[in-house]
């Protein structure tokens, strides 16, 4: 019975793999359901902030922070939020595609191009490609918390202080279901407009107590927690990412063990019938 | 005046506390109390540890206890961004005594070598949930 014995082994190690891939698919979809609760518990707080910080962007301020100024583009900063791990179909490629494609659409205006990374996929990707990589945080878990993001953010934010950048963004996965992952860059800096139409009129705030400190620490905080965001919807669409992907490979599996079952039926039949025909040859010469 | 409302949204970092329409607020600015009413001017100011008193669109109250955060106010719409918010009804105040007495013994105790900035604060954010609890009981 020739081949029939490798067809068995093949058979028996892809649904070892089977196995392994629809356990990771259970994990995914546990650790999944986490993640979507975290994401959605501080979504309210990133709108929020990100209207106020709209109707500042629209006002005219006594105090012009520098967070507010359009300054000419020389130099763009992205922060780019990716996975840890692989294993999650095209995510972390899809949204690095999205990201040349941005930077290349700078870099022909004559503009340089920075990246803070988040995750260890960036970090090797923009390391392999020698992109200019000036902060970099990986290993973050399932439970991000945003004292371990606040290095990152400052590198840049600082380098938005000094004016050695005049634009930064954020990168990541915007979680739509668990289906759709939507590739984003949202523009932190300077601030994005509000489309509110009620407020178009000339006016500015009463503070208390002070513009500038008032500012000051909102516009921190805004930062904050639109990376804080951005990195905890990543991880919601990382683990929906994993569990399609593994769902897909484990589907996979079970048709190519069909497959092979198929070869291996027939492999057998023949062999049968091989011997047979030598039985019958055998006994007609006798 | 019952037709008077404006849009208020109180969120913390961590979950939407409310959201809905309201006829007045009244909240404690780290400059002094401030009462809001439909039509404010444009308002932004930081908080200190204290209540917030809404007053629902059809005049029911709702007392929250606030860690500080800040507060920013438009005509149509009134934000607060609270570092941590939470419902008077999910207050406990046996667990608020005891930890109003810790942070006052902590403060007799040591006199020299304790942060004293930290436990001022300390007590502050246990005596405006007191505050609050208290508020609560009398409206019952």
């Amino acid at each position: 019975m020739a081949g029939g014995k490798e067809i068995k082994s093949k058979i028996a190690s892809v649904k070892n793999t089977q196995k392994i891939t629809s356990a990771m698919e259970m994990v995914a979809a546990s650790k999944m359901r986490k993640a979507q609760e975290s994401m959605a518990a501080s979504r309210p707080y990133a709108q929020n902030i990100r209207n106020v910080i709209g109707h500042i962007a629209l006002g005219n301020l006594e105090y012009r922070h520098p967070y507010l100024e359009e300054r000419a583009v020389k130099r763009v900063g992205y922060i780019v939020v990716s996975t840890d791990r692989g294993l999650c179909g095209g995510l972390n490629v899809n949204l690095f595609k999205k990201v040349l494609a941005d930077a290349a659409k700078w870099q022909s205006e004559d503009a340089e191009v920075d990246f803070a990374v988040v995750g260890s996929k960036a970090t090797s990707f923009f390391n392999n490609m020698k992109a200019n990589v000036t902060a970099q945080v990986s290993g973050l878990g399932d439970r991000p918390s945003i004292t371990d993001l606040i290095g990152s953010v400052k590198v840049m934010l600082d380098a938005y202080d000094n004016g050695e950048i005049d634009k930064l963004f954020i990168v990541y996965n915007k979680f739509v279901n668990t289906m759709t992952q939507e590739s984003t860059i949202d523009q932190l800096l300077p601030l994005p407009k509000s489309d509110d139409e009620e407020i178009k009129h000339r006016w500015d705030y009463i503070y208390e107590p002070d513009a500038q400190a008032m500012l000051e620490q909102l516009l921190v905080r805004y930062v904050e927690s639109q990376v804080y965001q951005g990195v905890v919807e990543n991880l919601a669409c990382e683990q929906a990412a994993r569990m399609v992907a593994m769902k897909s490979a484990t589907d996979n599996a079970s048709d190519l063990i069909d497959d092979l079952q198929l070869v291996y039926n027939k492999a057998r039949q023949a062999s049968i019938t091989q011997e047979l025909g030598e039985i019958v040859a055998g006994a007609a010469a006798v | 005046m019952s037709a008077m409302t404006v849009n208020l949204s109180v969120v913390s970092a961590e979950e939407e506390i409310f959201s809905g329409r309201i006829e007045s607020l009244q909240i404690a600015g780290t400059e002094g109390e401030l009462g809001i009413m439909p039509g404010h001017a444009p308002l932004l100011t930081s908080l200190k540890p204290g209540m917030a008193r809404i007053v629902k669109y059809g005049g029911e109250e709702e007392i929250l206890y606030l860690s500080g955060g800040m507060l920013e106010v438009q005509p149509n719409s009134v934000t607060v961004l609270a570092d941590v918010a939470v419902r008077s009804d999910d207050l406990d105040e046996q667990v608020v005594l005891e930890a109003k007495q810790r942070a006052e013994e902590h403060m007799n105790a040591h006199g020299g070598d304790v942060d004293y900035a930290e436990v001022a604060a300390e007590l502050a954010r246990v005596t405006a949930q007191l505050r609050v609890i208290q508020a609560t009981k009398k409206k019952v």
